[in-house]
């Protein structure tokens, strides 16, 4: 299944936030978008994934969805919105409640998500219990659980401190690694774009335009190799380079809300 | 003297002769107060205290037990209350109209919050009306109430109830309001139904703002309905502390105070245990 942004454009009352965006995410493709800071990252996700409806162009979906997939398009979000007076598990089983699945296949779904995020000794833990890193895992145990076609990850790893986040980035390689999961990959952090992305759309200060298209040409297992690093550190120079004049200008803008 | 593992970060040498030979001394402590502490020994010794000081100046004359009955007097007064089972019928009225117009305030004012909080014209409407009435005594609608509904309960009973109802709307829509946004997105971009997010996203996130709410509202019960009884009844606590106003007998309506004052403790501890039961994730 194929996500497309079919030109879309958005404003808030006065304020223009993006400006006839397109491009396509094919299935099992990591896109990673990156961009000043109020250049409409956030915004564009949550008009990719139907929870924001755009004031021009559309969200479109191209193909059947996987079999099994219970949500194709499922989001993974910065705060890791989790349900505070549920424990790990029942935050995990929360999007399940009201899915076709029978209490068994339920109870297998959350426990094979929950393993795969190394979560099973705390299911009965509260989040206000756990650490910033193990609470992101729930939430993505909670993604993993509805088998999504395509991830749509709002910043993901920007409340984590930086140790929590290199070990997060290893799993989301890990998680990625089969190309059976899309992902739309929202952050500031050029590191974790290239990194994890197949391509990098750079977007320019509000209104959101795309000011240019980066491919990674390597495999996300290669790019875990000491030799590469040069070039991914030269690959997120340049994207850096692109970012850096209008980052100043955002950082320097006054509100006038 | 420049140490011997200077770099080129370090400051240039100062003049001043080197600190090394003082003798060193401890950072003074300066983070102390503001963390006040909940003390429970030192509330009760205080208690003690002033009821022993009131138990003397009433054995000792110093005042007029007319006027201020020591508190053996008043322990005295409510057995006798308590023998005699005066004070259980005047407690069982009071109960069951605190009980009933809670209730009913209670129920209407939940369904109201949350029509309030979910839906744009429920919201309109509902919060221009509650502006408007709210700030209203609801004690000073007794004798509407009475016109309406008889010299029976329902008068009272209405006035519990309508007191409720509007402090306990206001608290669940802010408390609907004050959930977190983030987490209803979340519940809407797994494609749970509204039924659903509202039962099991709002209800639970609304639930602390309700609580809270019902404190309050006990508050107002206990207040309206001695009021009320005041006003007209014959059997009540309200009725009771009046009856013995009049009659002089201050044991008796300072009996009547302590059993109001215990009913209102036990309120409290019940919404703690409730808050405790329900709220144990916060």
């Amino acid at each position: 299944m194929d996500l497309i942004a079919d030109h879309i454009s958005h404003r808030f009352d006065t304020l223009d936030v993006l400006d006839d965006v397109s491009f396509t995410v094919r299935a099992g493709e990591v896109v990673a978008i990156v961009g000043p800071s109020g250049c409409g990252k956030s915004t564009l996700l949550s008009i990719l994934g139907g929870l924001l409806r755009p004031t021009g162009g559309a969200a479109k979906l191209r193909g059947a969805p996987p079999k099994d997939s219970l949500n194709p398009l499922t989001f993974v979000f910065q705060d890791f919105a989790l349900l505070p007076w549920c424990t790990v598990e029942e935050n995990v089983a929360f999007p399940l409640q009201h899915t076709a699945l029978d209490v068994a296949e339920r109870r297998a779904v959350v426990e094979d998500a929950l393993r795969r995020t190394g979560l099973s000794d705390f299911r009965g833990t509260y989040p206000k219990q756990l650490s910033g890193g193990m609470r992101q895992r729930v939430g993505i145990a909670r993604a993993l659980a509805v088998k999504p076609a395509i991830l749509l990850m709002d910043e993901p790893l920007s409340a984590l401190d930086s140790q929590t986040r290199e070990l997060l980035m290893e799993d989301f390689v890990r998680l990625l690694a089969d190309g059976a999961m899309g992902a739309v990959y929202v952050t500031h952090n050029l590191e974790e774009a290239v990194r994890l992305a197949d391509r990098i759309l750079v977007l320019s200060r509000r209104p959101g335009r795309i000011r240019k298209v980066v491919q990674v040409a390597m495999t996300r297992s290669e790019r875990g190799d000491r030799n590469v690093r040069e070039k991914l550190l030269a690959l997120q120079e340049e994207l850096w380079s692109l970012i850096r004049e209008e980052a100043i200008d955002a950082e320097r803008e006054v509100q006038h809300a | 003297m420049p140490s011997a593992r200077s770099s080129m970060l370090d400051r240039a040498p100062s003049e001043t002769p080197s600190d090394m030979d003082a003798k060193p001394r401890p950072v003074e402590f300066r983070g102390a107060g503001f963390m006040p502490s909940t003390g429970r020994a030192s509330g009760w010794i205080a208690l003690a205290l002033v009821i022993a000081l009131w138990q003397l100046a009433g054995s000792a004359g110093w005042v007029n037990p007319l006027f201020l009955p020591p508190p053996s007097a008043i322990a005295v007064a409510t057995y006798k209350l308590a023998m005699s089972g005066a004070l259980w019928q005047h407690l069982g009225w009071s109960v069951m109209r605190i009980g009933v117009g809670w209730l009913l305030g209670t129920v209407a004012g939940v369904i109201v919050g949350f029509a309030i909080g979910l839906s744009t014209l429920a919201r309109g409407v509902g919060i221009t009306f509650i502006s408007a009435l709210f700030p209203i005594p609801k004690i000073a609608l007794l004798p509407l109430l009475i016109l309406w509904l008889g010299i029976g309960e329902e008068p009272k009973i209405a006035t519990i109830a309508l007191g409720v109802f509007f402090s306990t709307a206001i608290s669940v829509y802010s408390g609907v309001d004050a959930v977190p946004r983030n987490l209803i997105r979340m519940a809407q971009s797994f494609n749970v139904p509204f039924h659903a997010i509202v039962r099991r996203v709002i209800w639970p996130g609304a639930l602390p703002s309700i609580l809270a709410g019902f404190r309050i509202t006990a508050s107002v019960a206990l207040l309206l309905v001695v009021s009320a009884e005041m006003i007209g009844a014959q059997y009540g606590i309200g009725a009771f502390v009046l009856q013995a106003g009049n009659l002089m007998q201050t044991d008796q309506l300072l009996a009547g105070v302590v059993i109001l004052s215990l009913f209102g403790l036990a309120v409290g501890k019940l919404i703690n245990l409730l808050e405790a039961r329900l709220l144990h994730w916060r």
